[in-house]
């Protein structure tokens, strides 16, 4: 006897969470955080789209990527018609899938979100990027007739490395000048192994390269060649060399040894891989007592790092309130839970050092909020005689960059702003100087990954119209 | 990589000297101005300033002391082999002008940079003193290079093997004493010689280059590292240097920064000297 019954109401599928490291263990390797959607996980998390048809996600993503599209592929097990997707309009998926702020992009604005979590949108780019990348073929995206067009892209960064996979798509022939030894820029010397690990940081540059990108590393553009040279030999030149100055407190004794911009902390840790010396030469202090300063995501992937290198305390020491604290709220959650001791409204006025030159303390004064500011936020206030001492033998000072004059000086008709920012049309790109465009960090100032991807996006679009139209 | 074509144990091999080809530096490299080398893909990013060039042949010069597992490592690499990475021309090129007479004082590996530099100043027309010192005899380097580069040159060796025993600075003064005239002094070894070359010229008020070498990453502005103290100003001295007026350097920090990664450098080096040790590695 067969019983009729209704089929049941769709249940609600809530969330997928990643599955990770447990905090006390990951906080002493630098193995990668999470370890990403299973196929599965990924198709139920997928389901959870309803496929808006004015999706209102694929607003928030600087790309444009496609979003139901490439996810309503995954839920249907089309992993390879998934990434396809996505490879149309960003080169650099797995990337973005770690280290987008999605809760302000996409997600922030996914229509689940208002009464339920949002669709996981960059795990499931994530997921879609790296099942390609370990199972699938070596597939690529087809690409147009070769124009005969040449395009010089300074700067192996996410701005730079967006151009090319563009322009290549479209039959241009690149090649991509990269200051550093290895191709990548802020993904590869910035960002952690743990946020983003650095064989993935190669594949994406890998798969530009099979695409036909041209890539010359310990290429320093404004001293091995000039931009007037690359324009003798290039139709176009893309410049994207990110912000690349350390800013230093400006207060007694940064000369302290043990005291780092948090370029060079990441840099020695990353590019360097300092955290496995002495296998690798470059070696890093190891501070038993570490304090970052600021509260950016740099600031917290500093105070993260330190904890892998041994740190027994990691301070986040920084000037506002919680509330105030600029880096993503997964970041800041992380480093929580790791163990990172945040303290807040504090203001360091000078390190302290031995006769050896070594960093000893720092020492600090309290604050409390006052009056809002002109950027609208409480502006902090020092509370008179609460100076204090926080014992530290390494401090990593993270508060933000400044422009790199070295290749913008050796440019004549650039237009550069007040900080030394190139100027250039936020549609396009376009500098002042003829046949040259830029985007990303040396435009804006620090920012993050995708919005320099957003700006090489425009910046391609509009060398493109040139190359074929002329203007 | 960038291949050794021609390679030369000095000082008895203390010091080793490397033509690399490396074309499109050679074409740009001006006295002055460093590479940063590094060996292989575990190897530490090492600044070197330039020791010559060769546009035609694409070829520059470095020389080395072998100080720790960076250098020795180098110094493993023979012709034929190679540097994984070179990059470069970093840095400001000395501003070379006529100013009448000038002296050039070098110190060990440092002759190796002052060279050009003395080059340089000689063919704008100056009148070159140079005194250029080592520890012994057999440490001291490129004196035919310097000859051929200058009018006059005073040698010193600390142990008096050859000319005057005692410091370049004994004879740097003595010149000084002697001709009122010298305008520009540029002064290049290690760090103490540097120091007390600049405390010297300013007695006299004579203007004075010095090249620093502090501990670099990137070299080209990035990270900060190589931060030194100069009038009072924080400067990077690969971007803003790295020649910078000797008698503005703080000295004192650039000799503690130097010292950041000693124990680090020990443990490196041990290391390094246990494995490349002569014998069979099975009997350790």
């Amino acid at each position: 006897m067969t019983e009729e019954v209704k089929a049941p109401k769709k249940e609600k599928i809530p969330r997928q969470p990643m599955p990770e490291q447990e905090p006390h263990v990951r906080a002493r390797n630098f193995e990668e955080v999470p370890y990403g959607y299973t196929p599965e996980l990924a198709m139920k998390e997928a389901e959870r789209c309803i496929q808006c048809k004015d999706p209102r996600c694929k607003q928030g993503c600087p790309v444009e990527i496609d979003i139901p599209g490439f996810i309503k592929l995954i839920k249907e097990g089309d992993f390879e018609g998934s990434i396809r997707l996505l490879w149309e309009k960003n080169s650099l998926p797995a990337v973005c899938g770690r280290v987008c702020p999605q809760e302000v992009q996409c997600e922030g604005l996914c229509i689940i979100g208002k009464k339920d979590d949002p669709v996981a949108i960059g795990n499931l780019e994530r997921f879609a990027a790296d099942y390609q990348r370990e199972k699938g073929k070596q597939i690529l995206p087809p690409k147009a007739e070769p124009t005969g067009k040449k395009v010089a892209v300074v700067g192996a960064g996410p701005a730079g490395l967006t151009v090319a996979g563009d322009l290549v798509l479209k039959g241009h022939d690149i090649t991509i000048f990269e200051a550093l030894h290895g191709p990548g820029g802020v993904l590869l010397y910035g960002i952690p192994e743990f946020r983003l690990p650095k064989a993935i940081v190669a594949q994406e540059c890998n798969y530009l390269e099979r695409l036909g990108v041209k890539i010359e590393v310990n290429a320093v553009i404004g001293r091995s060649e000039t931009v007037d040279e690359l324009l003798e030999r290039f139709d176009a030149v893309f410049l994207g060399v990110g912000a690349g100055l350390p800013v230093f407190l400006k207060i007694p004794g940064e000369h302290y040894i043990g005291v780092y911009s948090a370029n060079e902390y990441l840099t020695r840790a990353n590019l360097m891989k300092a955290y496995d010396f002495p296998n690798y030469d470059t070696p890093i202090v190891k501070g038993k007592k570490v304090a970052t300063f600021g509260g950016g995501n740099v600031a917290m992937d500093g105070a993260r790092t330190a904890l892998r290198l041994g740190a027994e305390k990691s301070y986040i020491i920084y000037r506002r309130s919680h509330a105030e604290l600029p880096a993503r709220s997964a970041e800041i959650h992380h480093a929580e839970e790791e163990g990172v001791e945040f303290l807040l409204l504090t203001n360091p006025l000078k390190f302290l050092g031995d006769d050896d030159g070594r960093l000893t303390a720092v020492e600090c004064l309290r604050q409390e909020l006052g009056e809002p500011d002109a950027s609208g936020r409480r502006r902090p206030v020092p509370i008179p005689g609460s100076e204090f001492v926080v014992e530290i033998d390494t401090a990593v000072i993270s508060i933000g960059s400044g422009s790199n004059p070295l290749l913008t000086k050796s440019t004549p008709g650039l237009s550069l702003n007040k900080w030394g920012y190139i100027v250039a049309d936020p549609k396009t790109g376009k500098t002042m100087k003829p046949r040259v465009w830029a985007g990303g960090d040396i435009v804006t100032g620090s920012a993050t990954v995708i919005l320099a991807m957003g700006a090489g996006r425009l910046a391609s679009n509009s060398i493109h119209d040139f190359l074929t139209y002329g203007w | 990589m960038f291949e050794i074509v021609e390679r030369q144990e000095m000082a008895q091999g203390t010091i080793i000297s490397n033509w690399i080809k490396a074309p499109k530096i050679a074409a740009k490299a001006k006295p002055g101005q460093f590479v940063i080398l590094r060996a292989n893909e575990t190897g530490e990013r090492i600044p070197l300033t330039m020791a010559d060039t060769d546009p035609a042949k694409g070829l520059i010069n470095i020389i080395y002391m072998v100080v720790g597992k960076s250098t020795a490592l180098f110094k493993t690499l023979q012709v034929g082999q190679g540097y994984l990475d070179v990059i470069g021309p970093l840095g400001q090129p000395t501003h070379l002008e006529k100013v009448g007479k000038v002296i050039c004082v070098g110190g060990g590996t440092g002759i190796a940079v002052l060279h050009p530099i003395t080059r340089g100043l000689k063919q704008m027309g100056n009148y070159v003193y140079s005194v250029i010192g080592a520890r012994s005899k057999d440490l001291l380097i490129l004196e035919d290079k310097m000859k051929a580069a200058s009018d006059e040159v005073m040698i010193c060796t600390d142990d008096g093997t050859y000319g005057h025993k005692g410091f370049v600075t004994d004879k740097l003064k003595e010149t000084l004493e002697r001709d009122k005239d010298i305008k520009l002094a540029v002064c290049i070894g290690p760090v103490p010689m540097m120091k007390f070359c600049a405390k010297v010229t300013q007695e006299y008020g004579v203007h004075t280059l010095v090249s620093l070498n502090p501990i670099m990453v990137d070299g080209t502005g990035m990270c900060g590292c190589c931060r030194v103290t100069v009038g009072g100003k924080m400067q990077f001295a690969c971007v803003d240097g790295p020649e910078f007026d000797g008698h503005q350097v703080d000295w004192a920090e650039l000799d503690l920064r130097l010292r950041s990664y000693t124990a680090e450098e020990k443990v490196s080096f041990d290391q390094f000297k246990a494995a490349h040790a002569p014998g069979c590695s099975c009997s350790r």
